[in-house]
Protein backbone atom coordinates (compact mmCIF):
# COMPACT_ATOMS: atom_id res chain seq x y z
CA UNK A 1 0.00 0.00 0.00
CA UNK A 2 3.05 2.50 1.12
CA UNK A 3 4.30 1.57 -2.39
CA UNK A 4 0.80 2.39 -4.40
CA UNK A 5 0.63 5.64 -3.00
CA UNK A 6 4.26 6.69 -3.13
CA UNK A 7 4.06 5.71 -6.84
CA UNK A 8 1.03 7.10 -7.33
CA UNK A 9 1.68 9.10 -10.61
CA UNK A 10 3.22 6.05 -12.21
CA UNK A 11 -0.66 4.17 -11.73
CA UNK A 12 -2.31 7.30 -12.80
CA UNK A 13 -0.29 7.82 -15.49
CA UNK A 14 -0.59 3.97 -16.64
CA UNK A 15 -4.13 4.20 -15.83
CA UNK A 16 -4.61 7.61 -18.46
CA UNK A 17 -2.64 5.60 -21.24
CA UNK A 18 -4.89 2.52 -21.05
CA UNK A 19 -8.10 4.66 -21.23
CA UNK A 20 -6.12 6.67 -24.28
CA UNK A 21 -5.67 3.36 -26.00
CA UNK A 22 -9.29 2.80 -25.66
CA UNK A 23 -10.90 5.88 -26.38
CA UNK A 24 -8.14 6.58 -29.08
CA UNK A 25 -9.16 3.62 -30.93
CA UNK A 26 -12.89 2.65 -30.16
CA UNK A 27 -14.32 6.88 -29.50
CA UNK A 28 -15.84 8.87 -30.92
CA UNK A 29 -14.33 11.40 -32.95
CA UNK A 30 -15.87 14.24 -35.35
CA UNK A 31 -15.87 13.27 -39.07
CA UNK A 32 -14.16 16.06 -41.09
CA UNK A 33 -13.33 16.06 -44.81
CA UNK A 34 -9.51 14.68 -45.35
CA UNK A 35 -8.74 13.98 -41.69
CA UNK A 36 -11.65 10.98 -41.27
CA UNK A 37 -10.53 8.53 -39.25
CA UNK A 38 -7.19 10.04 -38.94
CA UNK A 39 -7.98 12.69 -36.24
CA UNK A 40 -7.67 9.96 -33.59
CA UNK A 41 -4.11 10.66 -34.22
CA UNK A 42 -4.14 13.66 -32.18
CA UNK A 43 -3.70 11.54 -29.16
CA UNK A 44 -0.61 9.49 -30.61
CA UNK A 45 0.84 12.41 -32.44
CA UNK A 46 0.23 16.20 -30.84
CA UNK A 47 1.22 14.34 -27.59
CA UNK A 48 4.35 13.30 -28.47
CA UNK A 49 5.60 17.13 -29.03
CA UNK A 50 4.42 17.82 -25.77
CA UNK A 51 6.11 15.43 -23.71
CA UNK A 52 9.27 16.08 -25.72
CA UNK A 53 9.43 19.82 -25.13
CA UNK A 54 8.74 18.73 -21.02
CA UNK A 55 11.11 16.75 -21.09
CA UNK A 56 13.79 18.79 -22.89
CA UNK A 57 12.66 21.28 -19.95
CA UNK A 58 13.30 19.54 -17.22
CA UNK A 59 16.93 18.71 -18.42
CA UNK A 60 17.70 22.19 -19.00
CA UNK A 61 16.58 22.46 -15.18
CA UNK A 62 19.03 19.71 -14.34
CA UNK A 63 21.56 21.68 -16.39
CA UNK A 64 21.18 24.97 -14.61
CA UNK A 65 21.28 23.47 -11.69
CA UNK A 66 24.87 21.27 -12.48
CA UNK A 67 26.66 24.68 -13.60
CA UNK A 68 24.88 26.07 -10.15
CA UNK A 69 26.19 23.90 -7.53
CA UNK A 70 28.51 20.96 -9.90
CA UNK A 71 26.58 17.90 -8.21
CA UNK A 72 27.40 15.04 -11.23
CA UNK A 73 23.90 13.64 -10.45
CA UNK A 74 22.07 16.38 -11.95
CA UNK A 75 24.33 16.19 -15.57
CA UNK A 76 22.99 12.24 -15.09
CA UNK A 77 19.42 13.14 -14.69
CA UNK A 78 20.10 15.91 -17.28
CA UNK A 79 21.46 13.68 -19.94
CA UNK A 80 18.52 11.04 -19.36
CA UNK A 81 16.24 13.28 -19.79
CA UNK A 82 17.43 14.41 -23.14
CA UNK A 83 17.59 10.49 -24.16
CA UNK A 84 14.32 9.93 -23.11
CA UNK A 85 13.73 13.77 -24.99
CA UNK A 86 15.01 12.15 -27.92
CA UNK A 87 12.55 8.85 -27.85
CA UNK A 88 9.93 10.55 -28.04
CA UNK A 89 10.63 13.23 -31.00
CA UNK A 90 11.53 10.26 -32.97
CA UNK A 91 7.94 8.78 -31.92
CA UNK A 92 6.55 12.19 -32.77
CA UNK A 93 7.86 11.63 -36.58
CA UNK A 94 7.18 8.54 -36.97
CA UNK A 95 3.68 9.08 -35.90
CA UNK A 96 3.84 12.16 -38.06
CA UNK A 97 4.88 11.06 -41.08
CA UNK A 98 1.93 8.41 -41.01
CA UNK A 99 -0.50 11.33 -40.55
CA UNK A 100 1.20 13.22 -42.79
CA UNK A 101 0.98 10.40 -45.73
CA UNK A 102 -2.61 9.74 -45.34
CA UNK A 103 -3.80 13.25 -45.20
CA UNK A 104 -1.30 15.47 -46.87
CA UNK A 105 -0.16 12.40 -49.42
CA UNK A 106 3.58 12.05 -48.75
CA UNK A 107 5.75 10.70 -45.49
CA UNK A 108 7.67 13.63 -45.43
CA UNK A 109 6.34 17.14 -46.68
CA UNK A 110 8.27 20.93 -46.95
CA UNK A 111 6.73 21.89 -43.94
CA UNK A 112 8.67 24.47 -41.38
CA UNK A 113 7.72 22.60 -38.71
CA UNK A 114 8.82 18.93 -39.89
CA UNK A 115 12.47 20.73 -40.90
CA UNK A 116 12.57 21.99 -37.51
CA UNK A 117 12.09 19.00 -35.67
CA UNK A 118 14.62 17.39 -38.16
CA UNK A 119 16.89 19.92 -37.35
CA UNK A 120 16.54 20.20 -33.82
CA UNK A 121 16.92 16.35 -33.83
CA UNK A 122 20.41 17.13 -35.14
CA UNK A 123 20.85 19.66 -32.40
CA UNK A 124 20.76 16.70 -29.87
CA UNK A 125 22.91 14.51 -31.64
CA UNK A 126 25.33 16.71 -32.08
CA UNK A 127 25.14 17.07 -27.61
CA UNK A 128 25.17 13.40 -27.43
CA UNK A 129 29.03 13.67 -29.78
CA UNK A 130 30.48 16.32 -27.19
CA UNK A 131 29.44 14.10 -24.56
CA UNK A 132 31.46 11.28 -26.11
CA UNK A 133 34.37 13.04 -27.50
CA UNK A 134 35.16 14.97 -23.92
CA UNK A 135 37.00 12.19 -21.68
CA UNK A 136 37.49 13.95 -18.27
CA UNK A 137 34.01 13.58 -16.05
CA UNK A 138 33.17 17.20 -15.03
CA UNK A 139 34.62 19.02 -18.19
CA UNK A 140 32.09 16.27 -20.17
CA UNK A 141 29.03 17.77 -17.76
CA UNK A 142 30.25 20.84 -17.77
CA UNK A 143 30.56 21.76 -21.25
CA UNK A 144 27.19 19.50 -22.32
CA UNK A 145 25.60 21.48 -19.86
CA UNK A 146 26.26 24.32 -21.55
CA UNK A 147 25.57 23.25 -25.34
CA UNK A 148 21.92 21.90 -23.46
CA UNK A 149 21.01 25.55 -22.57
CA UNK A 150 21.67 26.95 -25.39
CA UNK A 151 20.32 24.15 -27.90
CA UNK A 152 17.13 24.24 -26.09
CA UNK A 153 16.94 28.50 -26.45
CA UNK A 154 17.58 27.79 -30.04
CA UNK A 155 15.33 24.79 -30.41
CA UNK A 156 12.72 26.83 -28.86
CA UNK A 157 13.31 30.02 -30.81
CA UNK A 158 13.02 27.23 -34.50
CA UNK A 159 9.73 25.70 -33.57
CA UNK A 160 8.15 28.62 -31.71
CA UNK A 161 9.14 31.68 -33.80
CA UNK A 162 9.65 30.38 -37.11
CA UNK A 163 7.00 28.61 -37.95
CA UNK A 164 4.66 31.27 -37.42
CA UNK A 165 6.53 33.52 -39.57
CA UNK A 166 6.30 31.13 -42.41
CA UNK A 167 3.34 29.12 -44.31
CA UNK A 168 2.71 25.95 -42.69
CA UNK A 169 0.12 22.34 -43.63
CA UNK A 170 0.09 22.47 -39.53
CA UNK A 171 -2.72 24.13 -37.94
CA UNK A 172 -2.43 27.30 -36.40
CA UNK A 173 0.18 28.73 -38.76
CA UNK A 174 0.67 30.44 -41.96
CA UNK A 175 -3.52 30.95 -41.83
CA UNK A 176 -4.55 28.03 -40.83
CA UNK A 177 -6.88 28.02 -38.12
CA UNK A 178 -5.63 26.25 -34.94
CA UNK A 179 -7.22 23.05 -33.52
CA UNK A 180 -9.33 25.00 -30.88
CA UNK A 181 -12.03 26.63 -33.84
CA UNK A 182 -12.79 23.17 -35.09
CA UNK A 183 -11.54 20.36 -35.15
CA UNK A 184 -10.91 20.08 -31.10
CA UNK A 185 -14.57 19.53 -30.00
CA UNK A 186 -15.30 18.51 -26.25
CA UNK A 187 -15.14 14.92 -26.94
CA UNK A 188 -12.25 15.17 -28.26
CA UNK A 189 -10.30 17.38 -25.65
CA UNK A 190 -11.57 14.33 -22.72
CA UNK A 191 -9.62 12.06 -24.77
CA UNK A 192 -6.39 14.44 -25.25
CA UNK A 193 -5.73 16.66 -22.27
CA UNK A 194 -5.36 13.07 -20.62
CA UNK A 195 -3.57 11.52 -23.04
CA UNK A 196 -1.03 14.05 -22.27
CA UNK A 197 -0.56 13.81 -18.82
CA UNK A 198 -0.32 9.86 -19.43
CA UNK A 199 2.44 10.17 -22.24
CA UNK A 200 4.24 12.38 -20.11
CA UNK A 201 4.08 10.58 -16.80
CA UNK A 202 5.12 7.17 -19.03
CA UNK A 203 8.34 9.64 -20.18
CA UNK A 204 9.41 10.52 -17.10
CA UNK A 205 9.04 7.41 -15.44
CA UNK A 206 11.46 5.76 -18.33
CA UNK A 207 13.70 8.74 -17.57
CA UNK A 208 14.05 7.76 -14.12
CA UNK A 209 14.62 4.43 -14.62
CA UNK A 210 17.59 5.59 -16.42
CA UNK A 211 18.84 7.23 -13.64
CA UNK A 212 18.54 4.30 -11.38
CA UNK A 213 20.37 2.26 -14.06
CA UNK A 214 22.75 4.98 -14.47
CA UNK A 215 23.46 5.56 -11.11
CA UNK A 216 24.04 1.92 -10.34
CA UNK A 217 26.59 1.92 -13.05
CA UNK A 218 28.35 4.68 -11.49
CA UNK A 219 28.40 2.88 -8.64
CA UNK A 220 29.93 -0.16 -10.07
CA UNK A 221 32.57 1.21 -11.84
CA UNK A 222 33.59 3.13 -8.41
CA UNK A 223 33.42 -0.14 -6.80
CA UNK A 224 36.15 -1.82 -9.38
CA UNK A 225 38.21 1.21 -9.34
CA UNK A 226 38.45 1.05 -5.92
CA UNK B 1 34.82 45.60 -17.66
CA UNK B 2 34.37 47.59 -20.72
CA UNK B 3 38.32 48.48 -20.16
CA UNK B 4 39.23 44.95 -19.94
CA UNK B 5 36.95 44.46 -22.92
CA UNK B 6 38.73 47.35 -24.90
CA UNK B 7 42.09 46.15 -24.04
CA UNK B 8 41.14 42.53 -24.74
CA UNK B 9 39.79 43.77 -28.01
CA UNK B 10 42.98 45.88 -29.17
CA UNK B 11 44.92 42.38 -28.21
CA UNK B 12 42.96 40.71 -31.41
CA UNK B 13 43.80 43.38 -33.55
CA UNK B 14 47.44 43.56 -32.45
CA UNK B 15 47.70 39.47 -33.22
CA UNK B 16 45.48 40.00 -36.55
CA UNK B 17 47.60 43.03 -37.29
CA UNK B 18 50.77 40.93 -36.51
CA UNK B 19 49.86 37.36 -38.24
CA UNK B 20 48.48 39.20 -41.05
CA UNK B 21 48.29 35.73 -42.97
CA UNK B 22 45.18 35.05 -41.24
CA UNK B 23 43.46 37.53 -42.72
CA UNK B 24 44.56 37.30 -45.93
CA UNK B 25 44.04 33.42 -46.35
CA UNK B 26 40.37 34.27 -45.29
CA UNK B 27 39.78 37.39 -48.01
CA UNK B 28 41.58 34.20 -50.68
CA UNK B 29 39.35 31.53 -49.52
CA UNK B 30 36.39 34.06 -50.03
CA UNK B 31 37.97 34.73 -53.41
CA UNK B 32 38.30 31.52 -54.49
CA UNK B 33 34.61 30.31 -53.17
CA UNK B 34 33.14 33.07 -55.20
CA UNK B 35 35.03 32.05 -58.38
CA UNK B 36 34.48 28.74 -58.16
CA UNK B 37 30.90 29.11 -57.63
CA UNK B 38 31.14 31.50 -60.34
CA UNK B 39 32.83 28.98 -62.90
CA UNK B 40 30.62 25.94 -61.93
CA UNK B 41 27.40 27.79 -62.33
CA UNK B 42 28.94 29.77 -65.73
CA UNK B 43 27.02 32.49 -64.42
CA UNK B 44 26.06 35.05 -66.53
CA UNK B 45 23.18 36.71 -64.20
CA UNK B 46 20.71 35.00 -66.16
CA UNK B 47 21.70 31.59 -65.73
CA UNK B 48 20.93 31.27 -62.31
CA UNK B 49 17.90 31.89 -59.96
CA UNK B 50 17.78 35.01 -57.95
CA UNK B 51 17.03 32.63 -55.10
CA UNK B 52 20.10 30.50 -56.11
CA UNK B 53 22.15 33.48 -56.00
CA UNK B 54 21.27 34.47 -52.46
CA UNK B 55 21.23 31.26 -50.86
CA UNK B 56 24.89 30.29 -52.67
CA UNK B 57 26.26 34.00 -51.12
CA UNK B 58 24.78 32.81 -47.84
CA UNK B 59 25.97 29.38 -47.55
CA UNK B 60 29.86 30.65 -48.70
CA UNK B 61 29.77 33.71 -45.66
CA UNK B 62 28.66 30.43 -43.19
CA UNK B 63 31.95 28.12 -44.59
CA UNK B 64 34.05 31.05 -43.81
CA UNK B 65 32.42 32.25 -40.69
CA UNK B 66 32.93 28.76 -39.31
CA UNK B 67 36.53 28.90 -40.59
CA UNK B 68 37.07 32.58 -39.09
CA UNK B 69 35.51 31.95 -35.83
CA UNK B 70 36.46 27.89 -35.45
CA UNK B 71 39.91 28.97 -35.02
CA UNK B 72 39.61 31.69 -32.46
CA UNK B 73 39.62 29.84 -29.65
CA UNK B 74 42.77 27.55 -30.93
CA UNK B 75 45.22 29.74 -32.17
CA UNK B 76 46.15 30.42 -28.37
CA UNK B 77 47.82 28.53 -26.55
CA UNK B 78 45.75 26.96 -23.66
CA UNK B 79 48.64 28.82 -21.02
CA UNK B 80 47.81 31.64 -22.68
CA UNK B 81 44.11 31.42 -21.68
CA UNK B 82 45.21 29.93 -18.07
CA UNK B 83 47.16 33.59 -18.20
CA UNK B 84 44.37 35.43 -19.10
CA UNK B 85 42.07 33.78 -16.77
CA UNK B 86 43.81 35.03 -13.65
CA UNK B 87 43.32 38.95 -15.64
CA UNK B 88 40.32 39.30 -16.41
CA UNK B 89 36.87 38.10 -16.23
CA UNK B 90 35.47 35.68 -18.75
CA UNK B 91 32.67 38.18 -19.67
CA UNK B 92 35.26 40.28 -20.56
CA UNK B 93 37.11 37.39 -23.51
CA UNK B 94 33.95 36.38 -24.52
CA UNK B 95 32.40 39.58 -25.51
CA UNK B 96 35.91 40.96 -27.18
CA UNK B 97 36.28 37.64 -28.83
CA UNK B 98 32.08 38.68 -29.84
CA UNK B 99 33.08 41.93 -30.87
CA UNK B 100 36.29 41.29 -32.74
CA UNK B 101 34.62 38.36 -34.85
CA UNK B 102 31.55 40.88 -35.93
CA UNK B 103 33.75 43.33 -36.95
CA UNK B 104 35.78 40.98 -39.12
CA UNK B 105 32.58 39.07 -40.57
CA UNK B 106 30.91 42.34 -41.57
CA UNK B 107 34.16 43.49 -43.20
CA UNK B 108 34.41 40.21 -45.18
CA UNK B 109 30.64 40.05 -46.06
CA UNK B 110 30.75 43.47 -47.17
CA UNK B 111 33.90 42.51 -49.64
CA UNK B 112 32.36 39.27 -50.14
CA UNK B 113 28.92 40.85 -51.41
CA UNK B 114 31.03 43.24 -53.28
CA UNK B 115 32.92 40.89 -55.13
CA UNK B 116 30.06 38.28 -55.59
CA UNK B 117 28.50 40.83 -57.24
CA UNK B 118 30.62 41.79 -59.59
CA UNK B 119 31.53 38.29 -61.17
CA UNK B 120 27.27 36.80 -60.60
CA UNK B 121 26.10 39.90 -61.24
CA UNK B 122 23.28 41.74 -58.30
CA UNK B 123 19.36 41.07 -59.19
CA UNK B 124 19.45 42.85 -55.31
CA UNK B 125 16.24 45.14 -55.69
CA UNK B 126 16.24 46.97 -52.25
CA UNK B 127 19.96 47.33 -51.05
CA UNK B 128 19.84 49.25 -48.36
CA UNK B 129 17.97 46.44 -47.03
CA UNK B 130 20.21 43.57 -48.29
CA UNK B 131 23.17 44.99 -46.39
CA UNK B 132 21.28 44.99 -42.98
CA UNK B 133 20.53 41.52 -43.44
CA UNK B 134 24.17 41.28 -44.17
CA UNK B 135 25.39 43.01 -40.65
CA UNK B 136 22.78 41.54 -38.53
CA UNK B 137 23.69 38.36 -39.96
CA UNK B 138 27.68 38.89 -39.80
CA UNK B 139 26.75 39.45 -35.89
CA UNK B 140 24.69 36.30 -35.55
CA UNK B 141 27.04 34.35 -37.24
CA UNK B 142 30.15 35.98 -35.02
CA UNK B 143 28.57 35.58 -31.75
CA UNK B 144 27.03 32.08 -32.00
CA UNK B 145 30.07 30.69 -33.59
CA UNK B 146 32.19 32.29 -30.79
CA UNK B 147 30.31 30.36 -27.92
CA UNK B 148 30.35 27.20 -29.79
CA UNK B 149 34.23 27.79 -30.95
CA UNK B 150 34.56 27.57 -27.11
CA UNK B 151 32.55 24.75 -27.35
CA UNK B 152 34.63 23.25 -29.46
CA UNK B 153 38.12 24.10 -28.08
CA UNK B 154 37.36 21.97 -25.06
CA UNK B 155 37.60 18.78 -27.27
CA UNK B 156 40.38 17.23 -29.18
CA UNK B 157 39.23 17.06 -32.93
CA UNK B 158 37.85 20.60 -33.14
CA UNK B 159 37.46 21.31 -36.94
CA UNK B 160 35.01 18.32 -37.31
CA UNK B 161 33.25 19.03 -33.50
CA UNK B 162 33.09 22.69 -34.53
CA UNK B 163 30.92 21.89 -37.71
CA UNK B 164 28.86 19.45 -36.24
CA UNK B 165 28.20 22.06 -33.22
CA UNK B 166 27.46 24.89 -35.28
CA UNK B 167 25.68 23.79 -38.14
CA UNK B 168 22.26 22.61 -36.58
CA UNK B 169 22.36 25.70 -33.94
CA UNK B 170 23.08 28.01 -36.80
CA UNK B 171 20.23 27.20 -39.05
CA UNK B 172 17.49 29.08 -37.31
CA UNK B 173 18.99 32.19 -37.59
CA UNK B 174 20.24 31.12 -41.56
CA UNK B 175 16.48 30.73 -41.98
CA UNK B 176 15.85 33.79 -41.16
CA UNK B 177 18.34 35.54 -42.81
CA UNK B 178 17.15 33.90 -46.09
CA UNK B 179 13.66 35.01 -45.52
CA UNK B 180 15.01 38.52 -44.77
CA UNK B 181 17.83 39.05 -47.49
CA UNK B 182 14.90 37.35 -50.02
CA UNK B 183 12.55 40.84 -49.26
CA UNK B 184 15.50 42.65 -50.02
CA UNK B 185 15.73 40.87 -53.52
CA UNK B 186 12.35 41.41 -54.32
CA UNK B 187 13.17 44.82 -53.80
CA UNK B 188 10.43 45.24 -50.54
CA UNK B 189 11.29 48.75 -48.68
CA UNK B 190 12.85 48.41 -45.27
CA UNK B 191 10.00 49.50 -43.45
CA UNK B 192 7.86 46.59 -44.57
CA UNK B 193 10.21 44.24 -42.91
CA UNK B 194 10.42 45.50 -39.67
CA UNK B 195 9.25 42.58 -38.29
CA UNK B 196 11.82 40.23 -39.43
CA UNK B 197 14.86 42.83 -38.84
CA UNK B 198 13.37 42.73 -34.93
CA UNK B 199 13.28 38.89 -34.81
CA UNK B 200 16.47 38.92 -36.16
CA UNK B 201 17.92 41.20 -34.37
CA UNK B 202 16.67 40.07 -31.17
CA UNK B 203 18.11 36.54 -31.99
CA UNK B 204 21.26 38.40 -31.69
CA UNK B 205 20.52 40.00 -28.57
CA UNK B 206 19.65 36.62 -27.21
CA UNK B 207 22.96 34.45 -28.23
CA UNK B 208 24.82 37.72 -27.14
CA UNK B 209 23.26 37.84 -23.21
CA UNK B 210 23.52 33.79 -23.70
CA UNK B 211 27.18 33.82 -24.23
CA UNK B 212 28.24 35.94 -21.76
CA UNK B 213 26.25 34.06 -19.00
CA UNK B 214 27.43 31.01 -20.31
CA UNK B 215 31.27 30.82 -21.38
CA UNK B 216 32.16 31.27 -18.06
CA UNK B 217 31.54 27.82 -17.32
CA UNK B 218 32.83 26.16 -20.11
CA UNK B 219 36.11 28.44 -19.45
CA UNK B 220 36.25 27.51 -16.19
CA UNK B 221 38.97 24.88 -15.39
Amino acid sequence: METLKKYYWKWAGMLLLVYTMYMGFAGQVPRQAILNETVRNLYFHVTMWFSMIALLGVSVYHSIQYLRKSDPMDDLKSNAYVITGLIFATLGLITGSIWAKFTWGDWWTNDPKLNSVAIGMLIYLAYGLVRSSLPDEQQKARISSVYNIFAFIIFMVLIWILPRMTDSLHPGNGGNPGFNSMDLDNRMRMVFYPAILGWMSLGFWYAQLRIRIRKIEVLLEEKEQV
Amino acid sequence: MLQEIKVLFQKELQLEWRQKYAVHGLLLYLASTIFVSYLSFKAKQESISPITWNVLFWVILLFIAINAIGKSFTQESSQRGIFYYTLVKPESVIYSKILYNSILMTGISLVGIFMYSWVMGNPVGNMSLYVIALILGSIGFASTLSLVGGIAAQAENTSTLMAVLSFPIIIPLLLFLLKLSKSALDGISIAENWDEIAVLASLDVIVIVLSGILFPYIWRH
